[in-house]
Formats: C-alpha cells, sequence, structure tokens
C-alpha cells in the first residue's frame, strides 16, 4: 500500500513535470522571441515610393489579403468577412488604416511580426486561418511594399466580428500548442540552380500565391502544409476538391502550354479548362490581377513539380462508372446542347467532357457541385462575360444526378470510378 | 456597283448581326431558367419569381444585394458572385425588356375567406395608417405593376414567394440600401396580416395590356434608399 502511494506519487511528479517542461516549451516557442524584439520582425530599408505602394497593392490583390479582408458588400478592406472552416466560423481583420479597429497606428516590426510571425502586436497569437506560414515567406521587401500600401488605405472605423469557434478552439493555449506542432517560419530559399522565372514562381506559389491552403494536403487538426505542397488537398465544409498539382493525370497542367496555364489564372478559361468553385473564386478575386510575366513564371514552376503517377487518381476496390440507357436519356436532354453529343463541348463557351481531367478524377466531389449548383465562370478582364450552367439541383434527384454523371465518366475514352446517389446527397446537404 | 455590293453586303452583315448579338444574350441567361423558367416567365413550381419584364434597376439591385450579402440564398449567390456588376446589369437589361406572357394565375392563387381578402386588399390599396402601413400602390405604380426603375410590380407573383420575401424582410433576411423602407414596413405587418396582402396581390389577374410604370412622387415619411426616383431624387 505504502509502496504503491509512492510510486503514484512519483508518477504523478514526473507526469507534471513533463507537462510543465512542454508547456514552458510551448510558451518559449510562441512568445519567447517576444523577448528578444531585434528578432521579432523584420526591417527593410527600401524608400518609401509610388512604385512600392504600387508593388504593395498588387501583392495585396494576387494574394487574396483584400478578398479575405473585405466583406460582401463592405468597405475595401475593413473585414469582417466570414470564413468557414471545418472547426466554426472566424472573421477577418481589419486592415484599413483606422487608428483604433484597423492598422493605423501599427509600426513596420508589427505588422513585419504578424506575417512572418503569425503574431499580432500585443502578442497574441493569430488563428492560423491566416496562412502565416505562406506570409513568413514573403521577402522583407515585400512585406514593407504591403504595409506602404496598407497605410494608405482610407480608415474605416469597424471592428472584427467575435469568431464562432467551439471552446477551447481558438483560445491562446490551443493555439500556442498548434503552433508548436505544426508552424515554422519558412523564408524563401531560392534554388540557384533553376532559372529566375522558375524562382519568381516557386516565390509567388510559396507566398502570395498560398497554393498549398487549398492544395496542401492537412491533418485532421488542420494543420498547415508545407508552403510547397501542392499534392492536392480537400475544402471540408465546402466539400470541393483541390485536384494534386503534381500529378499529372489530375489536372490539364502537364498537357497545357505555360500561355494555357497562365491563361486560366488570369481569365479562368483556356480552350481544355475551366475554373470553378473555389478555384474560380480565387480566379476572380486574386489571381486574375496577375501580371503575364507572374503567370507564367507560376505555371513554370508548376509545370517542373509534375510527376507521373505520384499518387494514384484511382480509388481501390470502386467499381467503375457504367452508362445506362437511363443515363443516356439523361445525357441527351440537359447536357448534350452545350457540352455535345460525344462530349466535345464548345470552344471558349462551354468545356469539352472527353478527356477532361476535372471529370475522370477519382474523388467526384467537384463533378457532383457542378451537376448540383451549375454556375457562371468569374468575370475577368479577359472573359467579362462568362457563359454558365444551369443547376439541376431541383430537377434531377440523386439518383439521376449519379447516372447521368456516371455516363460522362465511361464514355469516349473517360474512365473513372462509379459515383453513387449516397455522394449526391452529402452535397446536395451542404450549405455553402 | 462594287461599291454598292460591298455596301449592301455590310448592311446585312450589319443587320444579322443584331438578332444574332439578341440570341447569344439568350444563351448567356440560360442558367437563369432552370428556376425561373423559359426566359424568365416564372418557375413552373409556383415558388420563383418572374424576371421577364420586371425593372431592369430592380433586378439589377436584387443581383447586387444577393452578391454583397444582403439577400440570402445559397443558390442566388452561387449564381451572381462571379459576376461583374457591368455583366449583371447586362442581364437585368435583357430580362427587363422581355415581354412574354403570364402564367394563368391558378397557379399563384392560394384560399383566403373573404375577410381575409377584404383585409388584403384595404392593405394593398388603402394602408392601414393606424399600423404606419402604406398602400403597396402608393409606391409599386396604381395597377401595382411597378414604377418607374426600381419599384418592381406585385402582380403576377406566387403568394408563397410574395409572403417569404415579407417573412425574410421582418426577420432581417432580406435587406437592401439603407433605408430600407420594405423592412420598415415588413416588420410592422402582423403574420395574419402578411397572408392576408400576399394572397390578395396573388389571386389578381395581371393587366392584360401592360400598363406603363407611372412615376409617383410619395408623400409619406417612407425613404427607400434602393429607389431614389421615389423621392424625386436624381436616379
Amino acid at each position: 500500500m505504502k509502496h504503491c502511494s509512492l510510486t503514484c506519487k512519483w508518477l504523478t511528479r514526473l507526469v507534471a513535470a513533463t507537462l510543465l517542461t512542454l508547456s514552458a516549451w510551448v510558451v518559449w516557442d510562441n512568445w519567447g522571441r517576444f523577448i528578444h524584439p531585434a528578432e521579432s520582425g523584420i526591417t527593410s530599408t527600401t524608400a518609401d515610393t509610388t512604385d512600392t505602394r504600387a508593388r504593395g497593392k498588387y501583392l495585396a490583390h494576387i494574394g487574396g489579403c483584400v478578398a479575405c479582408h473585405t466583406a460582401k458588400g463592405g468597405d475595401t478592406l475593413a473585414g469582417g468577412r466570414r470564413i468557414d472552416t471545418p472547426f466554426g466560423a472566424v472573421f477577418s481583420s481589419n486592415l484599413t488604416s483606422s487608428k483604433t479597429t484597423g492598422l493605423g497606428d501599427w509600426r513596420e516590426t508589427d505588422f513585419a511580426s504578424a506575417l512572418s510571425w503569425g503574431r499580432s502586436r500585443n502578442g497574441r497569437l493569430l488563428l492560423p486561418v491566416f496562412p502565416y506560414n505562406h506570409t513568413s515567406v514573403f521577402t522583407p521587401d515585400d512585406v514593407h511594399a504591403l504595409f506602404s500600401w496598407l497605410q494608405t488605405v482610407p480608415a474605416v472605423e469597424q471592428a472584427q466580428p467575435a469568431h464562432q469557434l467551439t471552446w477551447p478552439l481558438g483560445t491562446q493555449p490551443v493555439i500556442a500548442m498548434w503552433r508548436s506542432l505544426f508552424f515554422r517560419p519558412t523564408p524563401f530559399k531560392a534554388n540557384p540552380n533553376e532559372s529566375a522565372d522558375w524562382n519568381r514562381g516557386a516565390y509567388l506559389v510559396q507566398s502570395a500565391g498560398h497554393c498549398a491552403a487549398c492544395h496542401g494536403q492537412r491533418n485532421t487538426l488542420g494543420s498547415f502544409p508545407a508552403v510547397d505542397d501542392v499534392s492536392g488537398g480537400f475544402l471540408s465544409p465546402q466539400l470541393w476538391l483541390a485536384p494534386s498539382l503534381t500529378d499529372a493525370a489530375q489536372t490539364t497542367l502537364s498537357t497545357s502550354s505555360l500561355n494555357d496555364t497562365g491563361q486560366l489564372l488570369r481569365v479562368g478559361q483556356t480552350q481544355h479548362a475551366h475554373a470553378s468553385g473555389p478555384m474560380a473564386e480565387f480566379v476572380q478575386y486574386s489571381s486574375q490581377y496577375l501580371t503575364q510575366a507572374d503567370a507564367l513564371a507560376i505555371a513554370t514552376y508548376l509545370k517542373s513539380n509534375i510527376k507521373t503517377n505520384s499518387r494514384a487518381n484511382t480509388q481501390p476496390n470502386a467499381p467503375l462508372a457504367a452508362s445506362s440507357s437511363a443515363a443516356q436519356t439523361l445525357y441527351k436532354t440537359h447536357c448534350a446542347t452545350c457540352h455535345g453529343d460525344n462530349g466535345e463541348g464548345k470552344a471558349r463557351t462551354y468545356p469539352a467532357l472527353a478527356g477532361n481531367p476535372a471529370v475522370v478524377l477519382a474523388q467526384p466531389d467537384n463533378l457532383i457541385q457542378m451537376a448540383l449548383y451549375g454556375g457562371y465562370g468569374p468575370s475577368t478582364a479577359g472573359q467579362p462575360r462568362p457563359y454558365g450552367m444551369p443547376p439541376y439541383l431541383f430537377t434531377l434527384n440523386n439518383q439521376q444526378i449519379a447516372d447521368v454523371l456516371n455516363h460522362i465518366r465511361s464514355q469516349w475514352g473517360n474512365q473513372a470510378p462509379a459515383v453513387s446517389p449516397m455522394q449526391v446527397d452529402r452535397a446536395r446537404a451542404a450549405r455553402y | 456597283m462594287k461599291h454598292l455590293i460591298s455596301l449592301s453586303l455590310t448592311c446585312l452583315m450589319w443587320l444579322g448581326q443584331s438578332p444574332a448579338h439578341a440570341t447569344d444574350m439568350a444563351e448567356r441567361i440560360k442558367p437563369c431558367e432552370a428556376c425561373h423558367g423559359d426566359q424568365g416567365r416564372a418557375g413552373p413550381d409556383g415558388y420563383y419569381p418572374r424576371l421577364a419584364g420586371k425593372p431592369a434597376g430592380y433586378l439589377f439591385n436584387q443581383m447586387q444585394n444577393f452578391s454583397q450579402g444582403r439577400r440570402h440564398y445559397t443558390m442566388m449567390r452561387r449564381m451572381m458572385d462571379p459576376l461583374s456588376p457591368e455583366y449583371q446589369r447586362e442581364m437585368a437589361n435583357y430580362f427587363a425588356n422581355l415581354q412574354v406572357p403570364y402564367l394563368p394565375p391558378s397557379t399563384r392563387s392560394t384560399s383566403l375567406n373573404n375577410t381575409q381578402m377584404a383585409r388584403g386588399k384595404q392593405l394593398a390599396l388603402q394602408g392601414d395608417a393606424a399600423l404606419q402601413i402604406p398602400a403597396c400602390n402608393s409606391c409599386h405604380g396604381e395597377s401595382l405593376m411597378g414604377n418607374t426603375a426600381h419599384v418592381p410590380s406585385l402582380l403576377g407573383l406566387p403568394s408563397a414567394y410574395l409572403g417569404a420575401q415579407l417573412s425574410a424582410w421582418s426577420l432581417g433576411n432580406r435587406t437592401t440600401v439603407a433605408p430600407d423602407c420594405m423592412g420598415d414596413i415588413a416588420k410592422r405587418l402582423t403574420a395574419s396580416d402578411a397572408a392576408a396582402v400576399t394572397g390578395w396581390l396573388a389571386a389578381q389577374n395581371v393587366p392584360s395590356k401592360n400598363s406603363a410604370p407611372n412615376a409617383k412622387h410619395i408623400a409619406t415619411e417612407t425613404r427607400c434608399g434602393s429607389a431614389p426616383e421615389l423621392h424625386g431624387a436624381a436616379q
């Protein structure tokens, strides 16, 4: 009895000591640099010119700062935009020059610390919905440019709404632990063996482009993917798949010219591919503002990363899609007018279904989204009046949608796993 | 002679182009027809409202309201979000200029008793001063067929749709640019008054001749941010 109690005492002490050490380490890991202000943030020597501010404005647009920090119908960069995550809804902060609710009284080092270290001016750790793994890639010059421009954005007094996260998510200790597990700043490292274009593309993909935020893999705790991980991800609760950009079979990247890939980013469509869902949103709010040179640089870098069969685009044990006479009739009635009798599409108007990688992705989520909700491509300078697809949410039931999708996934040389009515039902219930 | 031929060819090409352009717009609004019916004449299910012939300003305001989060309907948000205001306006103009027949009232009417119908008619044509509810026709046109650029007609719409709008306004789920006059009015309507007025409106026949919108400046306290012309303000 006495012996056990002694063991228990020692065990308790050991556990307590371990927890204390871990806590101390987490605290040091997250706030330690606060004690050394020299390290907390980066400074730049670039003079503040019109060019600098223009570059800041450009980065804020292509980086999606403006998209995420502007509420629907709200003032530019005044925050308050709702972002739905698997853990609840969060609302973006005010980046205008307001001294009370924005960045008006921030010093540049405060801003640099937020971007490179994900920590706010008062030492508060920022929620990782803000992709500070990617902003930590920015060069000091670009951080300076962003700050210079943001300071010129007209002040709007608007407080950040309270997040709707389940306790204890969003509390400082939880964010601190999460960060210790999943976040390390990763300033950009150029590869001297590659061209200037390749390096510019790599820099943009890993910083402003934050492609990995969707196209990278996260674990169930919503970890940050590596900033250069574009091997495919899944957006929940939106239920859209961000296909792998390294797998030749999943997108048109490997078969497209650099120009076409650049055009997809700037216009939202090419002869062979149409951006849809969250990618269309990204084109609309961010990538349509890319310069031609930067779009080509991104294309150069992404194309160099393609591997054949990097991740098998199949689902083991899933039966292959097959057509039926009912499915054929559905296709003729609802799809053939625009997509053609043989899934050939209409150039610059409606995408082809035959040989389209988006149609034969093993996971059919994006296809189901399109069939249920239809929708327009983004209005961009290159395509200001896009054509659209009608929604079939009200016209076809789950079985019919599955049937017609199985038809297009099994015709004209297409081959992909079958879509089930249950999968359609799941997307029907989505509210985003 | 050569010049004459080339001139007439050019004319022919030019003549050929304008219907082609109209057809093109018909192609571009195909997604709308899935719910709003052929050429936007109204949905076949007795809910989705008619778009054809609605004032362009009204249609454009609604498209903006959906994409800017003042009106909430997932499908409409998803449809409108990617489109530029210029393209939205082009679509609004296209639908505003479509003259297509109305669906028969049988698909729209509800069963109300005589007392409810009388109350509905009273609210629509006289309002209720005690409850500070102006008559519908004080803004929506004397024949309730709309009034100038931003105020829609109230006839030819299903009672389910009208009822859902009044309820959304009173709950703040449907809003517009401030001051939101319809929001204020809907909040003063009781549920039974809302049912009476929407039931009465849905049961009315649409005048066979499209009555011209009658511009009229209202003299009440009501101010509408979405329809400045009601107060004689510049449009």
